[in-house]
């Protein structure tokens, strides 16, 4: 609750929960709050590319479809991929930290060389030749991120676990008996939340960018699906004309990157007072 | 000093090494079948049979995985299954205008990033602070290609003072190639004509793939500056009687752009990353458009040589960034020990 209210002080970190609460609630409820929710798949010719009115308040689409109908909708599957392949890389990349952390020896250097390696080059270049080699589609583009976004977990937990190793308390535990697992679960790993906390915050961000940079390149969502990136590619051959067909898509990447970032910002702040912006 | 760098290198290696073996891994452990694909959907059993012969597919798995090791460290990635020319000689020919674009983004992320996170720290939660912030978290959150179309829209588009696409005029064309950097290479011809129209050619993408990184730079410069401003020299010098301006560009700005120098490393990622999607939209012939059509034809060897390269440029300039930080800073050396 205290670092709730210390990141509710900070105006821009609070901005960047309340954007980020806000696509929450828009991808809970898209069906519902978008005016056309049918236009996710149905296409109606004789309405297409239309400019933004009061019937349309961000204009139709090269099919005639309600784009801010499709933005609402979009909202729900960017958000979807962002948590999904936030948590299988957490999933990937806690465990191998912690481990690595913890023990000294061959399979530690092992996993943290294999780190380096999947490290060594851009995450979009590694996900790009995953996604093509396995078929491409929304999953694989999913499977791909996660894939290459579990070493930054590693390294981060990695890097907390061998700072606690050498802790006071951790030696008073071990010396009162407790078990290695009980050690690493329940003590190490609440000491190292906040830095994965922050890690996963960012990861949201730079995961939605991602995966609309697949989207966009043709490896990520297939139409009809109202990715926010497929949109802005579909939109290229319509301009200059239908210049409200890829603005739209676009900003709400923009709004919910932001949040994220603001947030995760905000959020490291909280988590380490050394950083903190405001000094 | 030597001795670092050396063991730096050395360092670096490990990695490429695993590269090359993950790549290997990527073609062959994940299931989707390259013979078949080249052969297409009307193949027939004995067409497919004689493609795994050319290609060596049908060699145990191991043996595979000993030439391609051979094939990687003498330079050879292989020919295109799609044009059939060798990976290597394409990539070769489109590696200067990727390193070009991405130079050029560089220096303007440096040169505009760092002079703002100065002036930003210097304003500490004045308004210059509060723009760069601004910069700093925006220019993280934009999605490029979305930046690239909208600039096109804006700039070539409606306004129609810069070119839409290409790195130089067809009608001008390509100046005599020496280093293939045509910024180079138009000086050396003496053309300033086509150095213009490169520099007009290079505007929409260099400012779009810039900014990620301006943001960066910006961000790190500032907290950076700050840290500094707290150290018991500053104070000194402050007591001493130097003026602001000497006292940040002398005693603060070295000991501060450390922390900047290590950023860029990371930021080279970022750029490369950037440059798919960017070159694509821009039609710039580097590697983000090789890539990109090596992923529409499906042609897995050009993909896996172009994420090798882009590793070793990676390792590379990771190595130069730690060497030029220790040389900056020379505690850095001394720490590894």
């Amino acid at each position: 609750m205290t670092a709730l209210r210390h990141l509710l002080r900070d105006p821009v970190a609070a901005l960047g929960l309340a954007l980020v609460l806000f696509a929450i609630v828009v991808a809970l409820f898209a069906p519902w709050l978008a005016p056309y929710p049918e236009d996710a798949f149905e296409s109606r010719l004789l309405q297409r590319l239309k400019p933004p009115s009061a019937e349309f308040p961000f204009g139709t689409d090269n099919l005639g479809r309600d784009i801010l109908s499709r933005v609402i909708l979009g909202t729900r599957s960017a958000v979807v991929v962002a948590v999904s392949v936030v948590l299988a890389a957490m999933l990937i990349g806690v465990p191998v930290g912690l481990w690595a952390g913890w023990r000294e020896g061959w399979v530690s250097e092992t996993l943290m060389r294999v780190t380096d390696v999947f490290l060594a080059v851009p995450q979009l270049i590694l996900a790009l030749a995953l996604g093509q080699l396995m078929a491409p589609g929304l999953t694989t583009a999913m499977v791909a991120l996660a894939l290459t976004y579990w070493p930054f977990f590693a390294r981060t937990v990695h890097a907390e676990t061998r700072r606690l190793r050498g802790a006071l308390f951790v030696d008073a535990l071990a010396g009162i008996g407790a078990s290695t697992p009980r050690i690493l679960l329940l003590h190490v790993l609440p000491n190292a939340a906040p830095a994965i906390l922050v890690r996963a915050t960012i990861g949201m961000g730079f995961t939605i960018l991602t995966a609309a940079i697949l989207g966009f390149l043709g490896v990520g969502a297939a139409p009809p699906s109202p990715d926010w990136g497929l949109a802005v590619a579909e939109a290229r051959q319509h301009l200059p004309e239908a210049w409200w067909f890829p603005t739209f898509p676009g900003l709400a990447i923009l709004l919910l990157v932001l949040g994220f970032n603001l947030l995760g910002d905000g959020l490291r702040d909280v988590a380490d007072p050394r950083l903190r912006r405001g000094r | 000093m030597a001795r670092y760098i050396l063991r730096r290198i050395l360092l670096a290696l490990p990695a490429l090494f695993g590269l090359v073996l993950l790549t290997f891994v990527l073609t062959r452990v994940i299931p989707a079948d390259p013979a078949a694909t080249l052969a297409g959907d009307a193949a027939t059993p004995a067409q497919l049979a004689e493609i795994r012969a050319r290609y060596g597919l049908d060699r145990p798995l191991w043996e595979q995985a000993v030439t391609h090791m051979r094939q990687v460290l003498s330079g050879d990635l292989g020919s295109s299954i799609f044009s059939g020319r060798p990976v290597m000689e394409e990539i070769v020919f489109r590696l200067p205008a990727t390193l070009e674009l991405t130079f050029v983004a560089l220096l303007l992320a440096t040169g505009l990033g760092v002079p703002l996170g100065l002036l930003a720290a210097l304003n500490h939660n004045g308004p210059i602070d509060h723009l760069a912030r601004l910069i700093s978290v925006g220019g993280l959150a934009i999605a490029s290609f979305w930046l690239a179309i909208m600039l096109q829209l804006i700039f070539a588009m409606d306004l129609d003072v810069l070119p839409l696409r290409g790195r130089i005029d067809v009608a001008l064309g390509a100046p005599p190639t020496v280093t293939g950097f045509f910024l180079v290479d138009s000086l050396l011809a003496g053309r300033l004509d086509l150095l213009v129209d490169t520099l007009r050619h290079l505007a929409l993408p260099a400012v779009t793939l810039c900014l990620p990184g301006l943001a960066s730079i910006a961000r790190f410069t500032r907290s950076g500056v700050l840290e500094t401003l707290q150290k018991d020299f500053v104070l000194y010098a402050q007591a001493a009687g130097y003026g602001r301006v000497r006292l940040a560009a002398i005693y603060v700005l070295r000991n501060a752009v450390t922390v900047t120098v290590a950023q860029i490393g990371l930021l080279f990622g970022a750029l490369i990353s950037g440059a798919v999607a960017v070159e694509a939209i821009f039609d710039w012939p580097g590697l983000g458009t090789y890539a990109v059509q090596a992923i529409l034809s499906a042609d897995y060897k050009a993909l896996l040589a172009v994420t090798l390269v882009v590793g070793v440029v990676y390792a590379v300039v990771n190595v130069l960034v730690d060497v030029a930080q220790a040389l900056i800073d020379p505690r850095v050396a001394e720490q590894v020990k």
